[in-house]
């Protein structure tokens, strides 16, 4: 079976690649685009560690063909820094000891960002249920939680 | 030591692998690639319980694409009658573990595997596999395996005389409990049942394996001890240690599981005979199939008490399920049920029994929350009847300084008493609770104890200052969770340098010296251990340095804040010189600086955890939620209080899966029906509320630092605590595991 010519835009830049039709976008990105940032924890949707963004919206990169990225815009992990400055996120992640093992990071900041940008001033309870789609087997998600809130309350504060 | 100077340790820095971990530059296990690699598949076992007589891989090695096919007769065999040893493992039945010899002994038990140029084919070609089954009754749960007319796993297994399932015993006593229980005023029995749970660490078993021309080896994996790899490995395929370069990738989790192989061996045997680099990545599905889990267990606990609450003779019987080969943790459950307590007459028995399932894997704590829900519960429900408030039982019956413990030791110091006074104390435990909200819900409360043994053991680090006078530790042990930024800080403190300037990494089996497994709550202890006798002994060839420059002796000489000093006024007058300085001047004054330790570390003292929860349940659906929750526990020095906090709260939100939605589903077939993160419930970010930690710090006097173990007493009490939450909430007592909403609408519809 012949490969499918895909052109897209991963983290601000065009990129071209070859895949099988039958390519998840996660096997896209860990593959030939060699973004190995963005985890493969069950490949059914379940745990969130593949969490990208495609034109802003949150997806499990494992649910969407890579096929159906052709013209559009793709956020991973490895974009999330602007060079050596961290974004709030990363650096409040850090700071508050909100990740042990960090395979599930990558993915749960993707989802924090996104749920940051709809909604600056979440509840506990908004966040909890935001990051809901990806687990963490290490936290049990207390320091996730308080670094999220900590960074929506400095973003507001910055923007101010 | 401990004290408020401190500059670095009991500091929450960042931690040196940090950066890497938020961006996505860290590699994990499965991250690995190499210039002609191959991809494996496993071929497994679609039968619970199956005699092998024969298989043929003529066609799969037909197929084009196909590299390499291995099977149970390249593995290298250890015979059943005799036992070989390594760590708590027994070679025998890892060798049946990796790949089924004899008989396939659960759903998803390898048989074989293959490489291929892709993972495609490599499916494909185990598909054209022919295995010739003949396909025997099975048995899962620990009930039936243990029945008289029960299929046998292994025919050549006997317990008292005849074929069984019961593959091994553990017997520990104090005492006559018989008359224990004659001078009791009030004895209270009860039988538990739990189900086997998975570790679920998010991070799938993965390797990329190297066996080049010359026969060394070169294995990236992610595993809690990258020298159990190479140990294992080399035990397996017959490659000789000193061969075998293990690198730890990054770990994604692995809370005891990763202290076994499962791919590393077949993928060695598969480069050698391919000649090309392999990959093998397993399914979130395999995983849950093959890989792990806890033990399921069927214990049952009796108590007796005095009026006064005084504890006079306890026994517990415990039946754990060992998986498809022996081997479950017995000294979890009979070693650590009964520890906390001063009582006079006791006798825990354990019985190994084994099943058709996955072998079981350590998990945190290996055993101990099975026994602690069976005796937590008991003890709850003697305090009930005594009308005790169960903080005071425990208080009144708490092990002291000097008591031989059962399971062998004369405690040192014994910190249980704080624990629970911290938890009485607490607010929490103040807090009034409205037990009725609503109609339809009700709330509770329950309190529970735990004790884990801790551990030393085997550690090795090197310190090495750079030529610009900066420091990088590499340490033998995989960092699960933090532990580079304890050694960090630790290295720092004594340097009395910035913490940034140390780099703290996790060196290859062929780089650092032996260190034995990340587990048992022993790796800060030890590698902070190591890391201080290594930094003290940089110190002194850094005075020695500095002694040679100023034409004194070294003994005259301190270490203050990063800078050699004279250690007063009759030493002489000198500006003080810095690491950077003496770095700099390192190989005219004697040669590079640093130095190696390696120890075997004692003076673990074990941990105690006790725990307050608040539940709600909806009486209509069967849901419990947790609402509150407490867990103190004594860690001895918090070298990282971000990262110990991080253990305890991780624990407790593990046990509240295990107490509350975690459970393996098998069906008519033994095979599994939830091998999914979906319909294996862990628990996600909105079923949990803040986990509150309470950190007591009294000082491990064994220890440099104070460190006690930390990370596996927090999922000791959880099971119980919840448990004896619900029953405050509804007035039932539940003695089965998970308490899910079809378990508790069952149970509240009973009398
Ligand atoms: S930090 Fe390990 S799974 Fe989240």
């Amino acid at each position: 079976m012949s490969k499918i010519h895909v052109s897209t835009s991963v983290n601000g830049e065009p990129v071209e690649f070859l895949c099988d039709a039958s390519a998840s976008m996660l096997d896209a990105l860990r593959g030939p685009l060699g973004l190995t940032g963005t985890k493969e924890g069950c490949g059914t949707g379940d745990c969130g560690a593949c969490s990208i963004t495609v034109d802003g919206r949150l997806v499990c990169a494992c649910l969407m063909l890579a096929v159906e990225s052709e013209g559009h815009e793709i956020a991973t992990i490895e974009g999330m820094a602007q060079g050596e400055t961290l974004h709030p996120l990363q650096r409040k992640f850090l700071e508050m000891a909100a990740l042990q093992c960090g395979i599930c990071t990558p993915g749960v900041l993707i989802s924090a960002r996104a749920l940051l940008e709809k909604n600056p001033d979440p509840t506990e309870e908004e966040v909890r249920f935001g990051l809901a789609g990806n687990l963490c087997r290490c936290t049990g998600y207390d320091k996730i939680v308080r670094a999220v809130l900590e960074t929506a309350a400095e973003m507001r504060e910055t923007v101010r | 030591m401990n004290d408020m100077t401190n500059k670095w340790i009991g500091q929450r820095t960042i931690r040196p692998d940090g950066a890497d971990k938020v961006t996505g530059r860290a590699q994990y296990s499965a991250d690995f690639a190499m210039p002609g690699m191959i991809h494996a598949k496993m071929l497994r076992s679609p039968h619970a319980h199956a005699r092998i007589r024969g298989i043929d891989t003529s066609k799969a090695e037909a197929l084009p694409g196909v590299k390499a096919v291995v099977t149970a007769k390249d593995v290298v065999d250890f015979p059943l009658d005799k036992s070989v040893m390594l760590g708590i493992q027994d070679m025998r039945w890892m060798c049946r573990n990796v790949m089924a010899r004899e008989k396939a002994l659960f759903h998803g038990h390898p048989v074989a595997a293959v490489a291929a140029i892709n993972e495609e084919v490599a499916a494909a070609a185990c598909a054209l596999i022919e295995v010739d089954y003949e396909v025997l009754p099975h048995v899962i749960e620990i009930e039936d395996a243990i029945k008289p007319d029960a299929p046998i796993l292994h025919e050549w297994n006997t317990f008292e005389g005849k074929p069984s399932n019961i593959a091994g015993t553990m017997v520990l006593k104090t005492g006559d409990v018989e008359k224990g229980f004659a001078e009791a005023d009030v004895v209270i029995e009860r039988t538990f049942t739990s189900r086997p749970v998975h570790q679920g660490y998010i991070e799938p078993h993965a390797c990329t394996v190297s066996y080049a021309a010359d026969g060394r080896v070169t294995i990236w994996s992610s595993s809690q001890g990258q020298f159990m790899v190479r140990a294992m490995t080399s035990l397996l395929t017959g490659v000789p240690q000193s061969n075998i370069r293990a690198i730890p990738a990054e770990i994604g989790g692995g809370f005891g599981a990763k202290t076994i192989v499962y791919l590393e061996p077949i993928a060695v045997l598969l480069s050698k005979k391919s000649g090309r680099p392999v990959k093998m990545v397993m399914t979130r599905e395999e995983v849950q199939r093959a890989t792990g889990p806890a033990p399921g267990s069927l214990s049952t606990v009796k108590i007796g008490a005095k009026k006064d609450g005084s504890i006079v003779a306890a026994q517990g019987t415990f039946y754990l399920q060992a998986g498809g080969l022996p081997g479950s943790p017995l000294r979890g459950p009979v070693g650590c049920s009964f520890a906390a307590y001063a009582i006079p007459n006791v006798l825990s028995v354990g019985y190994d029994v084994v099943s058709n399932r996955s072998k079981v894997a350590a998990y945190r704590a290996p055993g101990a929350p099975l026994g602690a829900f069976a005796t937590e519960c008991v003890l709850d429900e003697i305090a009930e009847k005594l009308g005790l408030d169960p903080l005071e039982m425990r208080l009144k019956n708490s092990a002291k300084a000097g008591d031989k413990a059962i399971y062998g030791p004369v405690f040192g110091e014994v910190t249980f008493k704080e624990t629970v006074e911290s938890i009485l104390h607490h607010p929490h435990y103040k807090a009034p609770l409205d037990k009725n909200p609503a109609p339809g819900v009700k709330r509770g409360r329950g309190v529970a104890s735990g004790f884990w043994y801790n551990a030393g053991g085997e550690s090795s680090v090197q310190v090495n200052i750079t030529e610009d006078g900066n420091v990088v530790v590499t340490t033998g042990h995989p960092d699960v969770g933090g532990s580079r930024a304890s050694i960090a800080n630790v290295v720092a403190e004594l340097l009395g340098i910035d913490h940034s300037r140390v780099s703290v990494l996790i060196g290859d089996t062929m780089t650092i010296g032996f260190s034995n497994l990340t587990g048992g709550s022993r790796v800060t202890f030890a590698s902070a251990m190591v890391a201080t006798a290594s930094t003290e002994k940089v110190i002194g060839q850094l005075k020695e340095r500095a002694g040679k420059i100023w034409g004194i002796d070294a003994e005259a000489i301190k270490w203050e804040d990063g800078m050699a000093l004279p250690a007063g006024d009759n030493a002489g007058k000198f500006p003080p010189l810095s690491l950077k300085e003496l770095a700099a001047k390192a190989n005219e004054m004697g040669g590079p600086i640093g130095t190696q330790v390696q120890l075997n570390t004692t003076g673990a003292d074990p941990g105690f955890a006790t725990h307050c929860v608040d539940v709600e349940v909806d009486v209509d659906l069967g849901i419990v939620r947790v609402l509150r929750y407490t867990a103190a526990q004594d860690v001895g020095r918090a070298l990282h209080p971000g990262y110990v906090e991080g253990q305890i709260q991780g624990g407790v939100v593990q046990g509240i899966g295990w107490a509350l939605s975690e459970e393996y589903l098998y069906d008519k077939n033994g095979r599994v029906d939830n091998a999914s993160f979906l319909d294996y419930r862990m628990p996600v970010c909105s079923d949990v509320p803040m986990i509150d930690p309470v950190v007591i710090e009294i000082p491990n006097p064994k220890h440099p630092q104070g460190v006690r173990g930390v990370g596996e007493a927090p999922i000791v009490p959880p099971l119980a605590a919840i448990a004896n939450a619900v029953h405050d909430a509804l007035g039932k007592r539940f003695y089965a595991l998970p308490m899910s909403p079809p378990r508790v609408s069952e149970r509240l519809e009973q009398p």
